[in-house]
């Protein structure tokens, strides 16, 4: 699904490299989850991937079964089949929730050639998925994120991939600032989407969030590289004992 | 005192080239208003608010040309239950125009010479209070020289909107329009105006809102490139009265808007907002006076501008709270979204407050569309044209939420869509 092949990354505008050759593939059905200490280049990872101004690519690759990623535009990329679930979601004042979903829903389905969707199914459908995840129709009338709660928040973004239905689905920490409840719901959200042809790429920094979305493969990534790759136990033992020995046994 | 020779020459070359209209019940004001014009002159550029706006253009003895444009659109407000008055080129055009009569309003024509008592305790009087401390020339010109106008008598609650159409053909065409309108106690009206009107066009409007009357007005100039455009509104609100004004323009080389809004009663209500979209040679000007001289009153102005290509928007605003106006809400935002490096904002707001007990904001911001919303919203799939369209409309969705009818905002929200779509294409 995703191959990611010695990517190094630096920031365009000052000379600094935050990733230094990720190798990470992501196989169709699979869960995969990051996990690594502030600071070491997960975002980076998501926004590149995503198609983020301000960073450049100076190796390396990134294929979405089998296509290029790093030459299309933001847009296209959505289009096939890229998601990426914000660690920060951004508040759009003036946008509606609804407009806006809808726009993405649609544009994603012509740039697809699909058929789009028409206003009362789209509204069928989208109030469904709020239901359950307990997002009120007020809160789809309302500008994009604008008052949302921080869980509010990350629901949304649940919503969104609910709605957009994407192949390769990034979640960076969606589980922070989540309470118990939310995060139970958030995750059932995730599960729900699980099939053959999707894949999750998690980033999180708890065991919580993998004790309801059992991850198949583990990586943890230190200082702009994936330094280790385990099974589900990789995450207890960083929950356990913390990094430091994992980084200790890099050098 | 004496007027400065250049003004004085530019002031007798354009009133040399107008006849002051036989007038009637209106002769003595138009004199009265000559006398003013005369003795004020032409704005020059000297003027301290005419700093970012160059008047040579309106003042000139003949408009400059003005293509009219073929739209291709259907008009603003035409799927709206309204009465409807015709212009062109500044001639009133019965076919075109409903017959002028509705429930709950009596309107005539200021060309008519049939004595209009009402109207003459207003013609030319809110301007003249406008004057100071700010002179305004054009409206005063306008006073003296109008050919035509509305007398809407607002009696009870209109039945329907009224909707004054101004139609442009005439490439050279010089409109001067003054309409009057008067809005009894209880009494309640919405006013549309959409279209270019002329190459150049001066528009005064006198609004007198009684106590409890309510005025709305809503405004859609045109999309002609080349015209030029000075408009005056004078509002006067008595006791828990409401008047709100908002303004589209899109396009047009020179717009110069001009609010002059007095609040005499107290409780009372007053938003005047407006949007503009242009680019390349649009110069577009907003100066607006809110005074409150009565207490408890809300003044709100909102004012965005999209500006492209090398396009100037200018912001001239100010709220006076004179002593014992207590209790005053006053509320001001200039704001321009600039869709390139070329494009300027020119923005002067201004408080002067001699109530110790009021509550006045003003803010102004000039600044490009929001990086990081856009990636938001296109990596959900938005192409990024689009996703610049979504921004700006929401730029401007501040003002246009001023609009109380959804309807309406609707209509106008309509035409940015298709500006905007007009230039992706
Ligand atoms: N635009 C930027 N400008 C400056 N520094 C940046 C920028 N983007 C990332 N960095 C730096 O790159 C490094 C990696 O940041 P990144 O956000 O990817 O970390 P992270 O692994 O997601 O951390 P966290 O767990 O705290 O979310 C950090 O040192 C960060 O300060
Ligand atoms: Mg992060």
């Amino acid at each position: 699904m995703l191959e990611i092949k010695n990517l190094h990354v630096k920031l365009e505008e000052e000379d600094k490299q935050i990733l230094k050759g990720v190798d990470l593939t992501v196989e169709a059905g699979k869960v995969h989850a990051i996990m690594g200490p502030n600071g070491s280049g997960k975002s980076t990872l998501s926004y590149v991937l995503s198609g983020r101004d301000g960073y450049e690519v100076t190796e390396g690759s990134a294929t979405l079964m089998g296509e290029d990623i790093l030459d299309m535009e933001v847009e296209e990329r959505a289009a096939a089949g890229l998601f990426l679930a914000f660690q920060y979601p951004v508040e759009i004042p003036g946008v509606g929730n609804m407009t806006f979903l809808r726009t993405a829903v649609n544009a994603q389905r012509k740039a697809r050639g699909q058929e789009e969707m028409s206003a009362a199914e789209f509204l069928k459908v989208i109030r469904e998925k709020a239901k359950s995840l307990k997002i009120d129709a007020e809160m789809l009338k309302r500008p994009v994120n604008v008052g949302f709660s921080g869980g509010e928040k990350k629901r949304n973004e649940i919503l969104q991939m609910a709605m957009l239905e994407p192949k390769m689905c990034i979640l960076d920490e969606t589980d922070s600032g989540l309470d118990v409840d939310a995060m139970k719901l958030v995750a059932d959200g995730v599960n729900a989407l699980r099939d053959e042809g999707r894949a999750f790429l998690v980033i999180t920094h708890y065991q919580r969030l993998l004790d309801h979305i059992k991850p198949d493969v583990v990586h943890i990534m230190a200082n702009g590289r994936i330094i280790k790759t385990g099974g589900p136990e990789l995450a207890l033992e960083v929950e356990n004992h913390g990094y430091a020995d994992l980084l200790a046994e890099e050098v | 005192m004496s007027l400065p020779k250049a003004k004085q020459d530019a002031t007798e070359a354009r009133l040399e080239r107008l006849n002051l209209p036989e007038g009637g019940w209106s002769a003595s004001a138009r004199r009265d208003a000559l006398d003013r014009v005369t003795a004020m002159g032409l704005p020059g550029a000297r003027d301290e608010y005419w700093k970012y706006t160059r008047p040579d253009t309106l003042n000139a003895p003949e408009a400059p040309p003005a293509e009219a444009l073929d739209a291709h659109e259907a008009p603003i407000f035409g799927e709206r239950d309204r009465l409807k008055v015709v212009f062109v080129d500044g001639v009133f055009d019965a076919g075109a125009s409903d017959n002028l009569a509705m429930e709950g309003v009596e309107i005539a024509r200021l060309a008519e010479t049939a004595d209009i008592h009402w109207a003459q305790d207003i013609y030319g009087k809110l301007e003249t209070r406008g004057q100071t401390p700010v002179q305004r020339p054009h409206a005063a010109l306008n006073t003296a020289f109008a050919s035509d106008g509305l007398l809407i008598h607002v009696t009870g609650k209109a039945a329907k909107p009224i909707h004054i159409n101004y139609v442009h053909k005439e490439t050279q065409s010089d409109a001067i329009l003054h309409h009057v309108v008067k809005v009894d106690a209880g009494a309640e009206l919405t006013i549309l105006e959409s279209g270019p009107a002329a190459a150049r066009f001066n528009k005064v409007v006198e609004a007198d809102i009684a106590d409890t009357g309510r005025l709305h007005h809503v405004c859609a100039q045109g999309r002609d490139h080349a015209r030029r455009a000075v408009t005056h509104l004078f509002a006067r609100l008595g006791t828990e009265s409401a008047f709100k004004s908002f303004t589209l323009t899109v396009n047009g080389v020179l717009t110069r808007n001009e609010a002059v809004v007095e609040f005499t009663g107290d409780d009372a209500v007053a938003h005047i907002a407006g949007a503009c979209m242009g680019d390349g040679d649009f110069h577009h000007d907003d100066t607006v006076f809110v005074t409150h001289d009565a207490v408890n009153c809300e003044s709100r102005q909102v004012f965005k501008k999209v500006l492209r290509n090398g396009a100037v928007g200018v912001f001239q605003g100010k709220i006076l709270v004179k002593a014992g106006a207590q209790k005053t809400d006053g509320y001001q935002i200039s704001q321009s979204l600039l869709l390139d490096d070329d494009s300027q904002f020119l923005a002067k707001p201004e408080l002067e407050i001699y109530a110790d007990d009021v509550a006045c904001s003003h803010g102004s911001t000039s600044g490009a569309i929001d990086e990081d919303s856009l990636f938001y919203l296109c990596a959900r799939g938005v192409p990024r044209g689009i996703a610049e369209d979504m921004m700006t409309i929401a730029f401007i969705a501040e003002a246009v939420t001023e609009i109380e009818d959804e309807g309406l905002r609707e209509d106008l929200v309509e035409r940015v869509e298709a500006w905007l779509a007009r230039r992706r294409a």
